[in-house]
């Protein structure tokens, strides 16, 4: 379980870590956490030649609120995002989502920028951060460009993101105040990723649905915007034929893989469970 | 081999400076045990999963099977090593351990002392549950946990100053 040799870089700011990507094209990967990335080296699943520890560029660190975005500096822990006031008062499905991945350890050094960089759909982040709308500002050596998180991810492992670009910071519109979320998520143990998982934000006024946004982690190669199960209910006032007909859309949508966490059907099936667990809290937070 | 880049790295590691040379692909926990010969720290898993490698570095607890030494470069880490108080006796977590029975095969132990130091620094008063999910990332496959866990409640008490009440089983 020793990773292969490669050459190490600790860039200070991010125009020298993208001009050494740049150099290096496809033989060179960004460092983050490397909780995700140094288990595959040691399995040899992945070789860098080439590795940008970007743990020592103070601009990509730190959470800050400005009018209606709350912006997230790529290397900010998942720790930290738990330990964050700003976060638990304006955007709290953050906190409780990033509780229930990994263990603490490990919650210590992984980032969110390289939970949502990485691709690999048994992430949870990536599709709390589809369901909240998030966009993630990439910076490349012509600058910066921002892909929306529901257009960023393409395969297994591929996404909007270049070679030579940094994933520098994710930009979160502010839900409204008295908002309700729940993410719901189903494991077999503690640090396992999700069997299947669900993100839910929605408004209430008085029994009605102002606005509902579904996204569903590990069920498919990708995370999934639900965006028919958001607009089922939108409108609503979540009788149980409504929540039938949202469930089933978000099941129809899933491609899940049969593996270790069960069988396709199964999977699919669990992803109905989590909305509709995650509805039901959700809207037990919200206020109207 | 012998071109392979060798790096210089410093750190504090139980309050003493060390500087060696190390190649870029040294993962922290082999440079801690063959190069400062500190086995307390072990390797269980690999896989960053069982947490016998667990090491306090910069207020943090960190599995140092998943982290290059260079990463660690000018860090401030702490291992079992260095847990026990300055005049060498137990720390209270020691402590606890060896009156509540927190281990067996002692495997795990390293491990757990050290993140359940860093636990109580941040949470002196844990719940019961707090502690079982403070140490969600350690494994022990002698104890059942039971014992760990008031192993950690003694060692809360014993540093709050309160009388460690064994709950009923
Ligand atoms: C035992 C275990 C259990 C886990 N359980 C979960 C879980 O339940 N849920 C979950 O979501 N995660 C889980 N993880 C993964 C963990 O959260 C990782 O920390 C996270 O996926 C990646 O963050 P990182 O900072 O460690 O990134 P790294 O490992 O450093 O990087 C991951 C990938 O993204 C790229 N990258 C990193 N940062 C950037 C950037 N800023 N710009 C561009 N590319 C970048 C890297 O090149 C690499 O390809 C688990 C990990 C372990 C070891
Ligand atoms: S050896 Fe590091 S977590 Fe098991
Ligand atoms: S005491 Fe044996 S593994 Fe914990």
């Amino acid at each position: 379980m020793i990773p292969g040799v490669f050459t190490y870089h600790r860039p200070s700011s991010v125009a020298e870590a993208v001009a050494i990507l740049a150099n290096h094209g496809d033989e060179a990967r960004p460092l983050s956490g490397g909780h995700s990335l140094i288990p595959m080296m040691k399995l040899r699943m992945a070789a860098p030649e080439h590795l940008v520890d970007l743990g020592g560029i103070a601009a990509l660190k730190g959470i800050s609120e400005d009018g209606d975005t709350i912006t997230i500096g790529a290397m900010t822990t998942q720790h930290e995002l738990i330990g964050s006031d700003l976060l638990s008062a304006k955007l709290p499905i953050i906190r409780e989502t990033a509780l229930m991945i990994a263990d603490p350890q490990i919650r210590y050094v992984g980032t969110l920028g390289g939970n949502v960089a990485n691709g690999d759909p048994g992430n949870d982040m990536p599709a709390l951060m589809q369901c909240l709308d998030a966009s993630y500002v990439l910076t490349g050596p012509d600058g910066d460009r921002q892909v929306a998180a529901r257009a960023f991810y393409e395969a297994a492992y591929f996404t909007a993101l270049a070679p030579e670009e940094i994933l520098t910071s994710i930009r979160i519109p502010v839900p409204a105040a008295g908002h309700g979320y729940a993410y719901e998520k189903l494991k077999r143990k503690v640090g396992d990723y999700a069997t299947a998982a669900a993100a839910i934000v929605l408004t209430m006024n008085g029994g009605t649905v102002g606005m509902c946004s579904v996204a569903l982690t590990n069920v498919a190669d990708t995370p999934l915007f639900a965006s028919e199960a958001g607009d089922i209910l939108t409108g609503s006032t979540l009788d149980a034929a409504t929540v039938k007909r949202a469930v089933a859309a978000a099941e129809a949508i899933t491609q899940p893989a049969s593996d270790g966490r069960g069988p396709a059907e199964y999977r699919t099936k669990m992803a109905g469970v989590m909305v509709e667990r995650a509805l039901a809290r959700a809207a037990e937070r919200a206020r109207s | 081999m012998s071109d392979i880049e060798q790096i210089p790295v410093t750190m504090t590691v139980n309050g003493k400076k060390v500087q060696r040379f190390v190649e870029a692909r040294t993962l922290l926990i082999h440079f801690l045990r063959e190069e400062l010969n500190l086995t307390g720290p072990h390797i269980g898993c690999e896989t960053s999963h069982c947490g016998a490698c667990t090491v306090e570095m910069n207020g943090m607890s960190v599995k140092s099977c998943t982290l290059f030494a260079v990463q660690a470069n000018a860090a401030e880490l702490t291992t079992i090593e260095g847990m026990a108080n300055a005049d060498g006796t137990l720390s209270a977590l020691q402590e606890g351990f060896r009156q509540m029975h927190g281990l067996q095969c002692g495997f795990c132990t390293p491990g757990m002392i050290t993140r359940a130091h860093r636990l109580l620094q941040e949470n002196p008063n844990p719940t019961e549950d707090e502690i079982r999910m403070g140490i969600s990332g350690n494994l022990c496959r002698c104890t059942g946990y039971q014992n760990i866990v008031k192993a950690i409640q003694y060692a809360a008490a014993k540093l709050n100053g309160t009388e460690f009440q064994e709950a009923a089983e």
